[in-house]
């Protein structure tokens, strides 16, 4: 049962890093994006490792299915899809590389060589009043309405002033608003367009032989 | 959990996570590449949040709250950085951090 718990985490850890290096590596901004999702849908599965049921499926369901999707939505607004012949990093990333890896060892030396883990949850007599086992979504539900009610209701209007805030900043007025052609209008925009160029080829075919004035101007 | 997986496995990974996110949101050009650098470093702060919860204090609920209040801020900072680039786009025409410029001295 360990083995496999052990197993398990280390398939989640490979996915989750993996992942995360593949959204920073890659070049199409969609395929880093679907990698995004994969590196949170490991996350979840960690949650699930680690009890908290109630957080993995919010990790699902807010970041799977919220923030990832409007990631995508903002890829494809601003249609930067491929990213080809353009630089993916700054030109000082290896400044950016070198601060990251000195963060790692910085932070995981300590924790791992001056730290002795071995935690041993509190004990003991469990007086009355005190919760006992695991802390699932019960517990949770009941403390949103008792003793975080007031953070409760502050991420409430966080998240009011943020949809509003969002609305704002994306508004377009419309009388700058682009026309968006429909299909039909495009069409004969571009049998209008291929005419006009192949009114023009067949002039400069026409007058490339015999008038070489006429190439100059 | 508690006896298979010592806790500072799961750091490392979070550690290893956030620092993978920090490259991408100081590295990347695109802005919502570095968004997503910024989505991995939170997420990786929530992995140590819920490690420390599940390892230290597992009866009481603090930890998982706090994890949540992260997603709910990660969320709200998701909506109003994709509406900026949009609105940036809209106005400049690209989706790279170092083109826009315009408050440089």
């Amino acid at each position: 049962m360990e083995l496999l718990i052990q197993i398990i985490f280390f398939l989640l850890a490979a996915l989750i890093l993996g992942a995360g290096v593949m959204v920073v590596a890659v070049r199409n901004i969609i395929h880093s994006a679907l990698w995004l999702i994969g590196s949170f849908f490991g996350v979840g599965a960690l949650y699930l490792l680690l009890e908290a049921e109630f957080l993995a499926v919010v990790q699902v369901l807010v970041y799977v299915g919220a923030v990832s999707i409007l990631i995508l939505f903002a890829i494809m607004l601003t249609r930067d899809v491929s990213g080809q012949g353009e630089r993916l990093l700054f030109q000082r990333w290896w400044l950016a590389l070198l601060v990251a890896i000195t963060l790692f060892a910085a932070v995981i030396t300590p924790t791992l060589l001056a730290q002795s883990w071995n935690v041993v949850p509190p004990t003991g007599p469990i007086e009355p009043g005190q919760p006992t086992g695991i802390a699932g979504a019960l517990e949770l539900g009941r403390g949103f309405v008792h003793e975080f009610l007031l953070h409760f209701e502050i991420a409430g209007v966080l998240l009011l002033v943020a949809l509003i805030g969002a609305i704002v900043i994306a508004f377009e007025e419309r009388n700058r608003r682009r026309k968006v052609l429909t299909l039909a209008e495009e069409h004969e925009l571009r049998k209008r367009r291929e005419q006009t160029s192949d009114a023009n080829a067949s002039e400069s075919a026409l007058s490339a032989p015999g008038h070489p004035i006429s190439q100059s101007e | 959990m508690i006896n298979a997986v010592p806790l500072e496995w799961v750091l490392t990974v979070s550690a290893a996570l956030f620092c993978i996110g920090l490259f991408g949101a100081l590295s990347r050009r695109n802005m919502v590449g570095i968004l997503m650098g910024v989505e991995l470093m939170l997420n990786s702060v929530n992995i140590n949040l819920v490690a420390f919860w599940r390892y230290l204090e597992p009866r009481f609920i603090t930890g998982q709250t706090f994890a949540l209040f992260v997603i709910t801020v990660a969320a709200a900072e998701a909506a109003v950085g994709l509406a900026m680039i949009i609105a940036i786009y809209r106005n400049w025409a690209t989706v790279n951090a170092d083109d826009v410029d315009s408050m440089k001295g």
